[in-house]
């Protein structure tokens, strides 16, 4: 029974001690630490809410960065098909004018050839006739002098009409 | 047949130190009460004669766990506490040295209105005859061994919460360091574990209150293991103590409660011939919360005490150092189990009084 008796002493020295300490404790312990406690969890919080919207603006940021640079590099690509395509195109034009200018000049030339042979045919007819009509008047001055050579130049002339 | 994968087994070394415990355990119940039956209730008088030729547990253990009137140190050495005597005719106040000879014997000592003496550890007005005057009665309000231990604690809780209030202080919006980082987390647990789940959005005004009754029972926990001068009293293991602890969460749960809490309480949704019934249900509901809460923390903590000073009392019933190592080796398991009961305690304790607060504060009602 002695153990469940509780004392008057012990009971009004312990209600004071724990007010005292209650009171104490919450002006100069408590309040000021969860007050502390809170301020910190409030600054982790805010420090943390923060880091997830920089993380958030930094991943915006790389998006737009790698859009930014998928254009470019699409752009790059359009520039140099369509530089290649023009080169294509300037070389083939020049391939195909290269050709028919050569074709041209060969049909100049050709050309140029034949009224060239023709003339030079021409001209070497008209000498050989003049030459032959020359070479004949002098045959005939000379052969009409004699009779008979006259007759075996015609007849050699004659001959050789036939040959020719 | 090989048996050895039993050895094996994870715990099986606790469960044979569990048994051996028990063993050890019943064997000394079974002396204790063979002692009592031998000695009835002890030679009174010539307690201090008998102690010398028959060493009896009980008494030895009841005194270690009882309050006293002055601090027991080693030997025949004591530390005087100031008795404090509220009489009919006035106050009186006297050193507790003055009630017990050099070999620790009470002896009757003449204040200024009455002689005095201590009759274990309760003080009586002698007549004068040198009988007990039981016609005059006297308040005790003596700084015993409890309310000294008592006030070297809360100076320790005081010293200790100042001081880190102060590194907070300090230390704005950092890290936590040293004693501040050892201690906010048991704060944190308290708000977090504690306060929220059972109170609600509106527990920061119970903080204090249960902050301070979970380091007031923890510390004095604590304080009540270490078997030397610091510590060594029984002080949340005293039913006077557990009693105003649980007083207090009286006053502060029936203070707070709101009307929903009365409601639930005098208007009970029952059939209206069983309300007298709900009436003195609810009521002795009241009373019986706190009262558990006291007899918990006082149970729980003096049984700690009788079972490590059972085990060391094991060494004189066997009038034997062979036994010590055992007793030594299970009191050393049964300190560290006490270590994890005094933390329970405190939390068990801090727990309940802010589930009653939390039920007479719960807004919505079902």
């Amino acid at each position: 029974m002695e153990l469940v008796t509780p004392s008057i002493g012990l009971v009004f020295w312990t209600l004071v001690s724990f007010l005292i300490l209650l009171v104490i404790l919450k002006k100069l312990a408590w309040k000021p630490m969860l007050g502390a406690i809170h301020e910190r969890e409030r600054s982790i919080e805010d420090a943390l809410n923060k880091a997830e919207l920089a993380k958030q603006e930094m991943a915006r940021l790389s998006n737009e960065n790698e859009a930014l640079l998928k254009q470019a590099k699409a752009e790059r690509d359009a520039i140099l098909k369509e530089a290649k395509e023009i080169k294509d195109q300037i070389v083939n034009e020049a391939k195909t004018q290269a050709q028919t200018e050569g074709a041209k000049l060969i049909e100049k030339a050709k050309l140029e050839i034949n009224n060239q042979k023709i003339a030079a045919l021409d001209e070497v007819k008209n000498q050989v006739a003049s030459l032959s009509l020359e070479i004949a008047e002098k045959i005939m001055r000379q052969q009409f002098n004699d009779k008979q050579k006259q007759e075996e130049l015609v007849g050699e002339l004659l001959k050789d009409v036939k040959l020719s | 047949m090989d048996f050895s994968h039993i050895l094996n087994y994870k715990n099986f070394g606790l469960k044979a130190l569990f048994a051996l415990f028990l063993a050890f355990l019943s064997f000394n119940a079974y002396s204790n009460q063979e002692n009592a039956t031998i000695e009835p209730a002890g030679a009174e008088a010539g307690h201090h004669a008998a102690a010398e030729e028959k060493f009896d547990p009980t008494v030895t253990i009841l005194e270690h766990i009882s309050d006293a009137h002055s601090w027991h140190l080693w030997g025949h050495t004591s530390l005087p506490l100031p008795v404090i005597l509220y009489t009919p005719q006035g106050l009186e106040i006297f050193s507790s040295a003055n009630l017990m000879d050099e070999h620790h014997a009470a002896k009757p000592y003449a204040g200024k209105y009455y002689t005095y003496a201590n009759e274990h550890e309760h003080i009586k007005v002698l007549k004068a005859d040198g009988t007990i005057d039981e016609s005059v009665s006297i308040l005790d309000f003596s700084i015993t061994k409890n309310v000294a231990a008592m006030f070297i604690s809360v100076i320790l809780i005081l010293v200790i919460f100042i001081s880190v209030a102060g590194s907070y202080k300090k230390r704005v919006g950092k890290a936590p360091k040293g004693l501040q980082s050892w201690l906010e987390p048991l704060i944190v647990f308290v708000r977090d574990d504690i306060a929220r789940p059972n109170i609600g959005y509106k527990y920061e005004k119970f903080m204090p209150l249960l902050l301070t009754i979970f380091f007031f029972i923890w510390f004095n926990n604590l304080l009540g293991l270490v078997p030397i001068f610091p510590g060594s009293a029984n002080v949340t293991g005293n039913i006077a103590v557990t009693m105003v602890l649980a007083f207090i969460v009286l006053v502060v749960v029936n203070i707070n409660g709101n009307k929903y809490y009365w409601a639930h309480i005098f208007k009970p949704d029952v059939p209206f011939w069983l309300l007298p019934i709900m009436w003195v249900v609810e009521i002795i509901g009241v009373f019986s919360k706190p009262f558990a809460l006291m007899v918990r923390l006082f149970a729980n903590i003096t049984a700690g005490h009788i079972i490590v000073l059972s085990l060391i009392s094991l060494i004189f019933i066997f009038k034997t150092l062979a036994i010590a190592p055992v007793s030594v080796a299970f009191v050393l398991f049964m300190d560290v189990l006490e270590l994890l009961v005094a933390f329970l305690q405190a939390f068990i304790f801090t727990m309940l009084t802010a589930l009653f607060i939390g039920t007479a504060v719960e807004e919505h009602h079902h």
